[in-house]
């Protein structure tokens, strides 16, 4: 078995045992990196040179003895939306294609404190922008268990390269299920965490009220592991929490008995594929076996979910965006007549066509006369999504859905139509709107072989037995052990 | 002809003291060499966030309440959008909804003739860059941006349509620098662009309700300028309704050498801001007991400190009010007041002979060569009988110039006071022999020749001997004849 097969904290353990180098780590990656990347394109941007020197020093630094972090050594990749100092940060976009980051993003010092190794940038849906890593300037990102199937976004790039040992953990952002969706599409585990757990500083906006960052792993226990890493208030970020951070390995027991599981029956309706029901409902049962309680609870305004989310989101994106105007940095259409035009063509061909949808659907949604009808409704909306959470969770610990209605899709079969596009994210995004942790994990597989995700979602600051509960399930499947073949 | 009123309502821009700017660490000290102050955060770099600096907050407070505002709660930011080179994220983050404060007025005029201007609102947001145009051929190519200032923290104090003439916008303004001054938030410096203000303004027919079509005037630099900027106006829209002309609603520009406004845009610019709550900043909370810890800390404004110094001092209305118009020059005041107690001499000396030299030179209080300690001095010099009242003119003059102490001067220039009375008796025995005429003339009743024998002696003296003992001996001596 080659070491880029295996998990954050069993390369832990083989380092602490003087088994095996960070260097030889970082080497079996890339050596993997050089089989498959042609086939999946996981990467905008790697990093062999830096990794490679990160990883020496980080050996010569444990053969010295020093103080170690908690992922001495191990390889990370990036979502291509959060800035390394003196990296490219494209956001998988033509107008910062150019664009090397003169400061860090604060998971990235986090990560970098803790003695990650940064493998590179990973391809996302330009801005964040999509449910299948199609709308990425740079080309598109193969789905590893079927290379013509999309691998979900818009993280398809992370999600990707941890399904295909291109990595071993990787980080990801979330605005409507961006690290949910690619996780269950891959067969990997990724967290979206709390709204305000996470620091956002450093992370290119998309809709500053939804994004939030997370880890992908193989496994349970590192995303844990990253959740140790990541979290924590920020005094660069004013909406990030000051609350304490429990060390969340320790909240990996395998135990379920007594909790109680709401399933709500907004999520098991029409659009809803068999097989992905199904296997579901199979998870459902075996956390039933293993002590938990189920019950059936309704989140009744579930149905506004996405339109709510469809209007906010673009709205806040409009203005995020604004900033890329060839004035400072990134691309600049040469050959403009005035400052107007200069800002037209930039923009124009600076950004994708979905990138453009959305900015003139927030532009619009924000515009006198239709702000109230739009922007403050879908507000108002937001609240009463975010009540429907509240209620349930006085009476469950957490909820179980699909993590997406239906496995990976082909690529370019929704391409035409983004309305279809949109309905990948209606499971997640209600989280997103409600500010709510939430996680996937493999729950099986369909006839074709694509992976499915088991959703499980939290009240705020909950991530503890989000992971417990994920941790028991997992300890009783093997779904997360299977790699595809490629 | 109809009679007509004036309506203005102004919106002045301060910038508040703060060291660094309104939501980075970077500084906002004035004229440093061009984007030396910027980082990430105020360049609009991809994925940056803005944090609220607390002194902005507390400083906009401090003048919230002293216009007798009210400071609620919870107020928020809002994102105000439009596309500029000197605004980097192409939205500038303002306030809209929820200001920091609201409802509050400001008392202009005199005591006999008092009159509030409502305060409709005060918002908290951030400056924008500097462009600087036209360096090259092409408009693009030539223009480069400074973004020193973006950053820098703004309050915007929104006056009601309350003031009724351009003279009364004057008297507004310089009320509210004068009241933003003693709180120590801004220096309201115009020429530096630390206070802007744009006026809105329109004319009705007295007793007709509703406004008329306004106009917001832009572009003047100076409070003057503003006035005549608002007559000239007036007189515009009057002379317009006259002649059953259509006034359109515009913004109009201020030429100060042709000293007219224009009209800025011929389209009409239907600016549609977007305003949408600031996503990357939670609301602004302001507890109860802040905001009274930051009462605590408002000074005597200036009308209260006019009032003590009539009482106080015994000082006339004008006196006190020439003296408390300005923050610097009223604790200069106090300051010689403290070691020298004669309050009327010090501001006979204050106000005539400091501020006349100041004026002279363009300088202010603050930037005077003459310490307060060192008028002091002076004074007393003078008290004790050291140096003349005359001799200390010159004396100041000196001190003005060079920034010396006045004993040093003195000492220098040999200007003590002679009051030994055997000196004094000499120079005016010589005197009397040098001038029988005037001698003559006194004896046969003539009072006055003794002021020009008063004076001989004291041109012989340079100035030099004690009047009231040239006086003295001289009546003494012209009575033995
Ligand atoms: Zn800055």
């Amino acid at each position: 078995m080659e070491l880029c097969e295996l998990t954050g904290n069993e390369l832990l353990k083989k380092m602490e045992k003087k088994e095996i180098s960070s260097e030889e780590i970082v080497r079996s990656v890339y050596n993997r990196i050089n089989q498959v990347e042609n086939k999946l394109h996981s990467f905008v941007t790697l990093t062999e040179e830096e990794a490679s020197l990160q990883a020496r020093n980080i050996d010569g630094n444990m053969r010295k003895g020093e103080s170690r972090g908690l992922l001495a050594g191990i390889p990370v990749a990036i979502k291509d939306n959060m800035c390394i100092k003196n990296v490219k940060t494209t956001c998988s976009s033509h107008i910062l294609e150019n664009f090397i980051s003169p400061y860090e993003a604060t998971v990235v010092k986090k990560l970098r404190d803790a003695g990650a190794v940064f493998i590179g940038k990973t391809n996302m849906d330009e801005f964040a922008m999509g449910s299948s890593t199609e709308n990425s300037y740079f080309g598109i990102t193969r789905n590893p268990w079927d290379l013509d199937y999309i691998p979900g976004g818009s993280s398809g790039g992370s999600a990707t390269a941890v399904a295909s040992d291109e990595t071993i953990l990787a980080i990801g952002s979330d605005t409507g299920g961006s690290i949910r969706q690619p996780a269950a599409c891959c067969g990997v585990v990724g967290l979206k965490p709390t709204y305000g757990r996470v620091s956002r500083y450093g992370l290119v906006a998309f809709a500053s009220s939804l994004d939030q960052i997370g880890p992908f792993g193989k496994d349970v226990e590192d995303v844990a592991l990253l959740m140790n890493v990541i979290s924590g208030y920020d005094e660069n970020d004013s909406t990030s929490v000051n609350v304490e951070v429990p060390d969340f390995t320790k909240s990996l027991i395998e135990n379920v008995k007594g909790a109680k599981i709401g399933i709500p029956r907004e999520y098991f309706v029409e659009g809803l594929d068999g097989e992905v029901e199904r296997a579901v409902k199979e998870a459902i049962e075996l956390l039933e076996k293993l002590g938990a309680k189920t019950l059936q609870i309704s989140l009744p305004h579930t149905e506004y979910g996405v339109a709510v989310y469809y209007l906010i989101a673009p709205s806040e994106a409009s203005a995020n965006l604004a900033r890329y105007d060839g004035v400072r940095y990134g691309y600049r259409s040469p050959e403009t007549e005035n400052l107007l035009e200069e800002y037209e063509k930039t923009r124009g061909e600076g950004f994708g066509a979905e990138v453009k949808r959305r900015i003139m659907l927030g532009t619009y949604a924000l515009s006198s006369g239709y702000y109230d009808a739009y922007y403050l409704k879908a507000q108002k909306v937001r609240t009463l999504i975010k009540k429907d959470f509240d209620e349930a969770f006085q009476k469950v610990d957490v909820i179980v859905t699909p993590t997406a209605p239906t496995t990976a899709f082909k690529i370019g079969e929704k391409v035409d139509d983004p309305l279809q596009m949109y309905l990948s994210d209606i499971f997640t995004i209600s989280a997103n709107l409600a500010g709510i942790p939430g996680i996937s994990l493999p729950c099986g597989f369909s006839k074709k072989g694509l992976p499915i995700g088991l959703q499980l979602l939290a009240k705020p600051f909950d991530e503890e037995v989000l992971l417990r509960i994920a941790y028991t399930y997992e300890k009783n499947t093997d779904w997360h052990k299977r790699k595809p073949a490629l | 002809m109809a009679e007509y009123e004036t309506v203005i309502g102004l919106e002045v821009h301060v910038q508040l003291k703060t060291k660094s700017k309104l939501f980075c660490g970077c500084s906002t000290e004035f004229g440093a060499p061009p984007n030396t102050h910027t980082c990430p955060v105020c360049t609009g770099m991809p994925g940056v966030l803005p944090v609220v600096n607390r002194q902005a907050v507390e400083y906009a407070i401090k003048s919230a309440l002293a216009l007798n505002c009210e400071v609620p709660s919870r107020s928020i930011f809002a994102r105000k959008n439009y596309f500029y080179p000197d605004l980097p994220k192409n939205y500038q983050i303002s306030q809209y909804e929820q200001p920091l404060a609201q409802n509050g007025y400001l008392e202009i005029g005199t005591d006999s003739a008092k009159k509030r201007v409502g305060i409709a609102r005060i918002n908290l947001e951030e400056d924008a860059g500097k462009l600087l145009h036209n360096i090259g051929s092409r408009e693009i190519d030539g223009s480069l941006v400074d973004f020193n200032r973006c950053g820098v923290p703004l309050l915007e104090i929104v006056s009601s349509p309350d003031i009724k003439s351009p003279e009364e916008a004057y008297t507004y303004l310089t009320t509210l620098k004068n009241i933003l001054r003693y709180l120590e938030v801004s220096d309201c410096d115009m020429e530096k662009g630390s206070l802007r203000c744009d006026a809105n303004v329109s004319v009705r027919l007295v007793g007709k309700k509703e406004l008329g079509v306004k106009a917001e005037v832009k572009n003047m630099n100076s409070f003057r300028a503003i006035q005549k900027a608002l007559e000239y106006e007036v007189t515009r829209q009057i002379k317009a309704l006259e002649s059953e002309e259509r006034i359109v609603q515009e913004t109009r520009l201020w030429d100060e050498k042709k000293e007219r406004t224009y009209s800025m845009r011929s389209k009409e610019e239907a600016h549609d801001y977007r305003y949408f709550p600031e996503p990357d900043l939670v609301p602004l909370v302001a507890e109860k007991k802040r905001i009274e810890n930051i009462r605590k800390t408002i000074s005597e404004l200036p009308d209260m400190r006019r009032q003590r110094f009539i009482k106080e001092y015994k000082l006339s209305q004008y006196d006190a009010g020439v003296l408390t118009s300005d923050k610097a020059l009223a604790d200069y005041f106090e300051q010689v007041v403290k070691s020298y107690n004669n309050p009327k001499m010090v501001t006979n000396w204050v106000m005539v002979e400091l501020l006349g030299r100041l004026n002279t030179v363009n300088k202010q209080v603050r930037e005077s060569p003459v310490s307060p300690g060192q008028l002091a001095d002076l004074l007393k010099l003078m008290d004790k009988g050291i140096i003349s009242g005359k001799i200390a003119k010159t004396v100041f003059e000196e001190m003005f110039n060079t920034g010396k102490n006045p004993q040093a001067i003195v000492q220098e220039q040999k200007l003590v006071q002679i009051t030994d009375e055997k000196e004094i008796s000499r120079i005016v025995e010589e005197v009397l022999k040098e001038n029988p005429d005037a001698v003559e003339e006194y004896g046969k009743g003539k009072q006055k020749a003794i002021g020009h024998l008063v004076g001989q002696v004291m041109r012989k003296t340079q100035g030099k001997a004690n009047p009231q003992l040239v006086n003295k001996i001289l009546k003494e001596r012209l009575l033995k004849k």
